[in-house]
């Protein structure tokens, strides 16, 4: 009784100011939007994951979990995941433990912090399919920049070359989401650095550590949280790789640059797979949603730190 | 490990005496490297889209050294170009102004308004941050064919008009902005509404800037939705044009890299001039964790 009226007395605090009408309005675009492009298409995915359709004929069958049945045991779908994964966990670990290097360099007091800042974050701002183009020329045999480069410092390209070996697509498409996302990985790290106290390292220095152990000692714990955050953002981002792959090698050679991105592209707007389409949706959500999951177990508890 | 320490500290001495900053000179080696490495791709693509095609397989590889200016233009002509930015421009432009206006709006009653369900919608939006594009891609295109606007501005414009990342961001800005303005606003009788629009906007600059550049970033360079919903080519984005562009025109080394600095100018323009802003919220992400 006491919860109504206190409930009762706010709405009319609320009423009083105007808010509830004015929050309807405010907010009308925003809801309208994100129910019909984000609400709506979510659930209906989820439907369209247990129906057989095309996309055209007025019928749709219901399979239950079959298309999720056949995802399990199509060697395309588990190949298409294996590739995603090692690209993810390429790009996050290495992509993260390189800026953190970079991040430390630049924060050791060399002069032109921001000119470098600028340059690495340059790549960041490029678009996806102009550096995938550029890339693509770059590795190519004879004539491309960094095939001339590695040739004059004595390297041969492997056979098949580059973007044509099994082995060598999928790295250099990793190179290239590294190579994009370092600049997005030092500016939050320097932002976290220069929270850590200086007199942290003046004790240790006092003491004796020479570089290396400021740096494994105290660096690299106190950074931890940034550190796990970057990890899972680069794994979120890159595990929808899609633009870098569609115009680099379209999944080839052989397969071993098939990411699951390009493979519900291809199965939906190509073979007109919807059921099929969805449920690896489905899959690629539930994947994602448990790396979330993680991230909020370990930054629920970071709050009060760093 | 004494020894060690010894050593070291009788070299920083050393290094003390002479005034030759080695350690510096040595990060500065690393991160000009780094740099290097960064950049390669940019003056590759810019010498090679200004040489004639003769040149192509000669050094000098990153400083352009001739200005074949007519490699532009034989690019624009060989595809629409100008086309592709007239549609990248119209549906970047439609982006921006609905996200700094939407978003910004949706935003203010987030961080100003008391209503019943606040919380929970909030939370709705922030859970909408979670689902991956491709799981509502194929919905999305659904309601797009359903509306009929395949082949539209609308359909490369309206869903992307407001973002929970915008709100987020937004609510955030004015979390900073003292409420005794909107008080004071408020006793000379403006309206909650008229409160956004002349108080909390004119004071909301620099966050309504980084919105709009994230905002830029993301349409201009946006490639899978443009490419679901559009088949007509006289609809196709920069983006679109210079993939499709590469299959056409893929020997073509000139042509290709001058669409593709075509395709990444405006952005990096943009960058450089609110590069301030960009770089400082990104930095804040880590912060808030």
């Amino acid at each position: 009784m006491t919860a109504m009226a206190r409930v009762r007395a706010g709405w009319q605090h609320a009423n009083r100011r105007g808010d509830v009408s004015a929050a309807a309005m405010a907010l009308a675009p925003a809801v309208i939007l994100f129910a019909i492009f984000n609400i709506y298409p979510l659930i209906y995915s989820g439907y369209l994951s247990v129906m057989e359709w095309d996309g055209f004929s007025p019928d749709k069958s219901y399979v239950g979990l079959d298309n999720y049945r056949a995802l399990y045991e199509s060697a395309t779908f588990r190949n298409a995941l294996s590739v995603t994964l090692k690209y993810t966990l390429s790009v996050a670990v290495l992509g993260v433990a390189v800026s953190l290097v970079i991040a430390v360099l630049l924060n050791s007091g060399v002069r032109g912090q921001n000119i470098y800042r600028l340059v690495y974050f340059l790549p960041v701002v490029t678009s996806t399919v102009a550096a995938a183009v550029v890339w693509r020329y770059l590795m190519t045999p004879g004539t491309g920049y960094a095939d001339v480069f590695l040739r004059d410092l004595g390297i041969t390209p492997p056979n098949p070359t580059w973007l044509r070996n099994p082995t060598w697509a999928l790295r250099i498409v990793m190179l290239v989401g590294i190579w994009k996302r370092l600049g997005f990985n030092i500016v939050i790290y320097l932002a976290g650095l220069q929270n850590i106290p200086k007199e942290f390292y003046e004790a240790a220095t006092v003491d004796g550590a020479g570089i290396w152990a400021r740096f494994r000692h105290i660096t690299v714990p106190l950074i931890s949280p940034i550190t796990l955050l970057l990890v899972i953002m680069s794994i979120i981002d890159s595990f929808l790789i899609f633009d870098v792959v569609y115009v680099m090698t379209d999944g080839g050679p052989i397969g071993t640059t098939e990411v699951v991105g390009l493979l519900l592209y291809r199965e939906a707007f190509r073979y007109f797979n919807l059921g099929t389409a969805s449920a690896m949706g489905w899959v690629i959500f539930a994947l994602v949603f448990a790396i979330t999951l993680v991230q909020w177990k370990f930054f629920g508890t970071r709050e009060a730190g760093l | 490990m004494s020894a060690v320490t010894t050593s070291q500290s009788s070299q920083r001495s050393m290094l003390r005496r002479i005034h030759i900053p080695w350690g510096h000179l040595l990060i500065h080696a690393i991160l000009i490297a780094g740099a290097f490495a960064m950049v390669i791709p940019f003056l590759w693509m810019l010498t090679l889209s200004l040489k004639p095609v003769s040149l192509i397989h000669q050094a000098p590889y990153l400083i352009p050294t001739t200005f074949e200016l007519s490699n532009y233009a034989k690019a624009w002509d060989a595809a629409p170009f100008a086309r592709y930015y007239l549609n990248s421009a119209l549906m970047t432009g439609g982006i921006v102004a609905g996200q700094v206006i939407f978003s910004s709006l949706a935003a203010y009653a987030f961080a100003r308004l008391q209503f019943p369900g606040k919380e929970l919608l909030f939370l709705v939006f922030l859970g909408t941050m979670m689902v991956p594009f491709h799981v509502i891609l194929i919905p999305s295109y659904l309601i797009i064919d359903r509306l009929g606007w395949v082949d539209s501005y609308a359909a490369l414009i309206v869903p992307r008009m407001v973002s929970a990342f915008g709100i987020f961001l937004m609510r955030q800005y004015y979390q900073g902005i003292p409420k005794e303005l909107d008080e004071a606003a408020m006793i000379d009788g403006a309206g909650r509404l008229g409160i956004w629009w002349r108080i909390i906007m004119p004071l909301s600059g620099p966050g309504l800037a980084t919105l709009g550049i994230f905002a830029f970033m993301f349409a201009w360079n946006d490639f899978l939705w443009p490419l679901v919903v559009t088949n007509d080519p006289n609809m196709r984005t920069v983006q679109l044009g210079l993939a499709m562009f590469q299959g056409r025109y893929g020997t073509q080394w000139t042509l290709l890299m001058a669409g593709t600095v075509t395709a990444t100018l405006p952005t990096l323009l943009i960058f450089l001039i609110g590069q301030r802003w960009f770089i400082q919220s990104i930095a804040q992400t880590g912060m808030k964790g």
